[in-house]
């Protein structure tokens, strides 16, 4: 009998033992740490994809098929976003028509800044993209906002990340309880399982880089939005970020949110954080 | 012989009833059940397109006059409305599992 009772308390000691050591971690798992999560968000592609050099991931799928990545590197020769890249160059560069452009609304007149956008803007306590700030631009001027998803917006934000080639992605998160909360919500966007198809963002981009959906090569997650915007041959156009997440929500047979809800605004937030470090590329060119 | 008579019967009258056309009624009961679900789901930002295409189906059937194919859709997209709304609610938690840590 004695020997049970001995059995039972050591088995309950080191039951509690265990606890109070794994509960800390639960904690600590449990809490915003985006330095941590870029880390294992990058570490992940680094280890996943030991042979891929570090700055070619934010050339999406040419960054895991080698002969998908030579046509494209003949085609770089004469892009097909090169129109909207001058016309985004033209854009930028014509007064509206209280006289003032583009330029007057941004840092340094709005040239090699992409790859600090989104932001969080700590007076609106919300994350601002490059597309929302372009037609916050416009509204402030008197101008009629563009389309979030293609033509206009896309030319004006191929030439600014143009302008912002080769530079690091610097995204911050300041220390205020809803900039991590933006981030902790876009990371839970990017992972959630949505549509009928039940794909997260995740379920392509995390689990099956490199590997085919039907015609196409899965880009990797890791550096996705550096290259944005992109000439898609699949749309026979250009396409903003707003565009990629509206047709991956219908893809998977989820209705889209509205271009710019506070959803996409995070999860842009997320992702483009994650990168930080790795080189803008965009305007990109994809199949 | 006397015994298997009423089960006939009773096969025949169940067979019948089941096999009964769907009339408007039946139709926009099924739709408004649909609809509230279909509404739910929106309301939680977790639609699914085939959910709106299903009752716009529905609904174009019941305006031809096809009451059992309206009925059929509707109820159709009742089960994916509410299978949408099943995920919002597991995915709560169950996005966590998918983190890269």
């Amino acid at each position: 009998m004695k020997t049970r009772s001995a059995l039972l308390l050591g088995s309950l000691s080191a039951a509690l033992v265990a606890f109070a050591l794994t509960s800390p971690r639960v904690v600590a798992a449990d809490k915003v740490d985006p330095v941590a999560d870029a880390k294992a968000f990058q570490n992940f592609f680094f280890q996943k994809f030991p042979d891929v050099k570090h700055e070619d991931f934010v050339n999406g799928p040419y960054s895991m098929n080698a002969d998908m990545k030579r046509q494209w590197q003949e085609k770089e020769e004469f892009p097909p976003y090169e129109f909207a890249l001058d016309a985004g160059k033209e854009m930028f560069a014509t007064p509206f028509k209280n006289g003032k452009t583009y330029a007057d609304c941004f840092p340094n007149g709005g040239v090699g800044i992409r790859q600090n956008y989104p932001y969080f803007d700590e007076k609106e306590g919300k994350v601002v993209t490059l597309e929302l700030a372009l037609n916050r631009c416009r509204e402030a001027n008197g101008e009629a906002p563009y389309s979030y998803v293609k033509d206009e917006m896309a030319s004006l934000t191929a030439y600014m990340a143009f302008t912002s080639r080769g530079k690091p992605m610097d995204i911050k998160i300041p220390d205020d309880p809803r900039a991590l909360a933006a981030f902790e919500n876009g990371k839970r966007y990017f992972y959630t399982r949505r549509g009928q198809m039940n794909f997260s963002c995740a379920s392509c981009h995390v689990q099956s880089p490199g590997e085919r959906i039907r015609a196409e090569v899965l880009a990797p997650a890791l550096g996705i939005l550096n290259a944005m915007p992109i000439y898609r041959s699949e749309w026979s156009g250009m396409g903003t970020t707003s565009r990629r997440f509206v047709t991956c929500n219908s893809q998977t047979r989820a209705v889209p949110l509205e271009p710019q809800a506070d959803e996409y605004r995070d999860v842009e937030y997320f992702l483009s954080y994650v990168a930080n470090g790795l080189p803008i590329s965009g305007p990109g060119a994809r199949p | 012989m006397k015994r298997s008579l009423p089960l006939a019967m009773l096969l025949a009258l169940g067979l019948a009833s089941a096999a009964r056309a769907a009339n408007e009624a039946d139709y926009k009961a099924a739709y408004a059940t649909a609809e509230a679900a279909s509404k739910e789901a929106a309301g939680l930002r977790n639609q699914w397109t085939v959910t709106v295409s299903t009752l716009a189906a529905a609904k174009k059937a019941a305006d031809g006059g096809d009451f059992d194919r309206a009925t059929a859709a509707a109820r159709e997209a009742e089960a994916l409305a509410k299978a949408s709304i099943f995920q919002a609610a597991s995915e709560k938690e169950a996005w966590k599992a998918m983190e890269i840590r």
